[in-house]
C-alpha cells in the first residue's frame, strides 16, 4: 500500500503539494484526476523519491520512504514516466532493463533476469517484436514495452503518469483492460489521467486534485455525484446503467447556436 | 504444455547464447584487427623489418641500431598509437550515450581544448615529466567537463545547450592557450606539437602513465555497462529502475575525461576519433554498451594505428603528423556516414 501522510512539497519558493492525504491499495485501480498544474505529476513524484518532501511522510507497505534506499523503493515501484524518450535499444533489452533494481555489483544479468523479461514480454504479447529497435515500434507497442518493463520489475505498485497520451482510442481501451487484468493480479495500479470518462470507467478509486489539495477522493460514484467533476473541468459527466454496465459521457452543450437555436457569429 | 515451455526454454537459451556467440565473434575479429595492425606498425616505416624478425631483433645486442629503432621508436608509438585511439573512441561513445547527443565528443565540447590547457600551463610552469602532463591533461579535461556540468545543472540546459556550451567552451580554453604561447615563445613550439597531434614523439616515460589511466578507465567503464545503458533511458525511467542518476551521470564524465586527457596527454589534439569511431561501430552493435564500448576501444586502436602507419609510410621518408591525415579521413568519412544513415535525401529528412 502507498500512502502519504499530510505531504507538503515544491519546486524552489513555489509550494505545489499543501498537506495531501492520499492511498493506493493493492488489487484496486487509483487514478489522480485535476487540471493541469494541481499537482498530480508532482504527487508521483513525491511518492517516488524524485522530489524531496518538506512536510509529512510517504508509507510504503509500512516503511517510511526516508528508509528506503533507490533500489528497494524501486524493487517496490514501477514507473513509467510522462512524455518518455524513446531509447535507441531493443524492446528485449529496454524490458531487461525492468531486472536492472535486482542486479549486485558487478551489475550483470544472469539466466533468471532474461527468463523473467521473457516471461513479461510473452504476457504483454510483445515477444516476437522483442528483437525490434524501440524506434521502429508505434505508440501502442512502445506503451506494451514500458509495462512488459514494469512487469519484469516485479514490483507490486505501478505508477503511470498520463500513460494514455499518445495512443489512439482503441490502444486506450486495451490499455485499460492491461490495468484492470493487473489490478486482479494484486498489484495497485496509480495513473494519472486526463480523460475523465476513461477514469470513470477503469478506476476503483479517484482523487481529484485542485490547486495542490485533494478536493475529492472516492469510488467513481461518489465522485460523478459529489459534483467536483463540473467544478473542476466546467464539464457536465453523467451516466447510464446499460446492460454492458455503466457508461460515462459529457453532457456537452449545443455548439452550433445559442439555446434559441441561432446561429454564433464568430 | 511441457512442449511449449521447452520450446520457450530453448528460444530463450538460443537468442541469449546466439548474441553471445556474436559478441565474441566481433570482439576476436577485432583484437585479431588490432594485433595485425600494430605488428604492421612495428615493421614498416623508413627502416622495414618482417614480423619473424621482430622476437629476435628485441633479444638483440643492446647497441644493436634495429634494436633501438624497434624498441625506443616503434614500440612505443605503436602502443601509444592503440592505447590513444582506444581512449578517445570510448570516451567520445561514453559522452555521446551521456548526454544522448551523438554529435558529443571529447574534440567538440572541450574536454580536449581543457586536456590542451592544463598541458600547456604544465609545460609553461616547466614541468615536463609524463607523470604530471598526463596529470595536468586529465585535470584540464575534468575541469572542462565540470564547467559543461555546472552550466548545464545551473540553468537546468538541455542536452542541445550543453553541446553549444561546450562548444562554446573549446573556443574560450583554445583562445587561453593561444594567448599563453602567444606570451611564451618557448611554448609555441612545444604547442604546434601538441596542437597538430601525432606520435613522433612519444617515449616510455611520457606513455607509460597516461596508459595506465586509459587501461583503468577502460576497465571501470567495461564494467558499468549496465549502469550506462540504464541511464541512456532517461534521467526519471533510469531514476525508477534505482540508480542514483546524478551521481551516476557525473562518474561517467569523469571517466570520459580521465581517458581523453590521458590520451591527449602524450598524443595531442588528434581530431575526429572521438566522433567517427563511436558512429562507424553502433551501425553494427547498435547502442547497448556491453558491445559497444569493447569494440569501439578496438576499432579506435586499429583506426589510429593505421593512420599513424599511414602517416609514416605516404611521404615516406618525410612524416606528416597523423593528426592532420586524421582530420583529412575523418571530415569526409564523417560526412559519409552522415548522408548513409540519414538517407541523404534531403534537408528535410530527419
Amino acid at each position: 500500500m502507498v500512502e502519504t501522510i499530510k505531504v507538503s512539497a515544491g519546486y524552489g519558493k513555489c509550494q505545489i503539494l499543501q498537506g495531501v492525504d492520499f492511498r493506493a491499495c493493492r488489487g484496486e485501480v487509483t487514478t489522480l484526476i485535476g487540471t493541469n498544474g494541481s499537482g498530480k505529476s508532482t504527487l508521483l513524484r513525491v511518492v517516488l523519491g524524485f522530489l524531496p518532501f518538506r512536510e509529512g511522510d510517504v508509507v510504503i507497505d509500512g516503511i517510511s520512504l526516508k528508509k528506503m534506499t533507490g533500489a528497494a523503493l524501486a524493487r517496490k515501484i514501477a514507473y513509467l514516466p510522462q512524455g518518455k524518450s524513446v531509447p535507441d535499444i531493443s524492446a528485449e533489452r529496454m524490458v531487461l532493463h525492468g531486472r536492472f533494481p535486482y542486479l549486485r555489483y558487478p551489475r550483470r544479468y544472469g539466466a533468471e533476469d532474461y527468463r523473467i523479461a521473457k516471461a513479461a514480454m510473452e504476457q504483454m504479447g510483445i515477444a516476437e517484436f522483442g528483437h525490434r529497435q524501440m524506434s521502429e515500434l508505434s505508440g501502442g507497442m512502445r506503451q506494451k514495452v514500458y509495462i512488459a518493463m514494469a512487469l519484469a520489475q516485479q514490483a507490486e505498485v505501478i505508477i503511470m503518469d498520463e500513460p494514455t497520451t499518445y495512443l489512439d482510442i482503441g490502444q486506450q481501451l486495451k490499455f485499460a483492460q492491461m490495468m484492470r487484468r493487473l489490478s486482479e493480479d494484486g498489484k495497485a495500479i496509480i495513473l494519472v489521467l486526463h480523460d475523465i470518462l476513461l477514469a470513470l470507467k477503469l478506476s476503483d478509486r479517484i482523487a481529484a486534485l485542485e490547486e495542490g489539495r485533494i478536493a475529492r477522493c472516492g469510488t467513481p460514484e461518489e465522485i460523478l455525484q459529489s459534483g467536483v467533476l463540473e467544478r473542476l473541468y466546467d464539464v457536465k459527466v453523467k451516466s447510464l446503467r446499460l446492460a454492458s454496465g455503466v457508461q460515462y459521457f459529457y453532457d456537452i452543450p449545443s455548439m452550433s447556436g445559442d439555446e434559441s437555436g441561432a446561429p454564433i457569429n464568430f | 504444455m511441457r512442449n511449449e515451455r521447452d520450446f520457450r526454454k530453448s528460444f530463450r537459451r538460443s537468442r541469449h547464447e546466439n548474441g553471445k556467440r556474436c559478441r565474441r565473434y566481433c570482439l576476436g575479429w577485432g583484437i585479431a584487427a588490432c594485433i595485425l595492425a600494430a605488428v604492421f606498425s612495428l615493421c614498416l616505416g623508413n627502416i622495414r623489418f618482417s614480423p619473424m624478425e621482430l622476437p629476435g631483433i628485441l633479444r638483440g645486442d643492446a647497441g644493436n641500431v634495429n634494436r633501438s629503432i624497434l624498441l625506443y621508436a616503434r614500440l612505443p608509438r605503436t602502443l601509444a598509437s592503440l592505447f590513444a585511439g582506444a581512449g578517445l573512441a570510448v570516451s567520445g561513445a561514453v559522452l555521446q550515450n551521456v548526454l544522448a547527443n551523438r554529435l558529443a565528443s571529447p574534440g567538440i565540447i572541450g574536454v580536449n581544448a581543457g586536456a590542451g590547457l592544463g598541458v600547456t600551463l604544465c609545460c609553461g610552469l616547466g614541468v615536463l615529466s609524463g607523470f604530471w602532463v598526463s596529470v595536468s591533461a586529465f585535470a584540464g579535461s575534468l575541469a572542462g567537463i565540470l564547467l559543461i556540468f555546472l552550466f548545464s545543472c545551473r540553468f537546468q540546459a538541455s542536452r542541445t545547450t550543453v553541446i553549444l556550451s561546450g562548444v562554446a567552451l573549446n573556443s574560450i580554453l583554445n583562445a587561453v592557450c593561444e594567448s599563453l604561447t602567444v606570451l611564451n615563445t618557448d611554448l609555441a613550439m612545444l604547442s604546434i606539437d601538441f596542437r597538430v597531434g601525432g606520435f613522433s614523439a612519444v617515449s616510455f616515460t611520457r606513455l607509460l602513465p597516461a596508459a595506465g589511466l586509459i587501461g583503468m578507465g577502460l576497465i571501470l567503464l567495461l564494467t558499468m555497462c549496465n549502469e550506462l545503458d540504464v541511464l541512456t533511458l532517461g534521467d526519471e525511467t533510469a531514476q525508477g529502475v534505482g540508480l542514483k542518476v546524478g551521481r551516476y551521470r557525473m562518474l561517467f564524465l569523469m571517466l570520459a575525461a580521465l581517458l581523453a586527457g590521458a590520451a591527449v596527454s602524450f598524443a595531442g589534439l588528434l581530431g575526429f576519433v572521438g566522433l567517427i569511431v563511436p558512429h562507424f561501430v553502433r551501425r553494427f552493435t547498435g547502442n547497448e554498451s556491453g558491445k559497444l564500448l569493447p569494440m569501439c576501444a578496438l576499432s579506435g586502436a586499429g583506426f589510429v594505428t593505421l593512420c599513424d602507419l599511414a602517416s609514416r609510410l605516404l611521404f615516406a621518408p618525410y612524416e606528416l603528423p597523423v593528426g592532420i591525415l586524421m582530420s583529412v579521413i575523418g571530415g569526409p568519412v564523417f560526412l559519409f556516414l552522415l548522408v548513409r544513415s540519414k538517407g541523404g535525401h534531403g534537408f528535410g529528412n530527419s
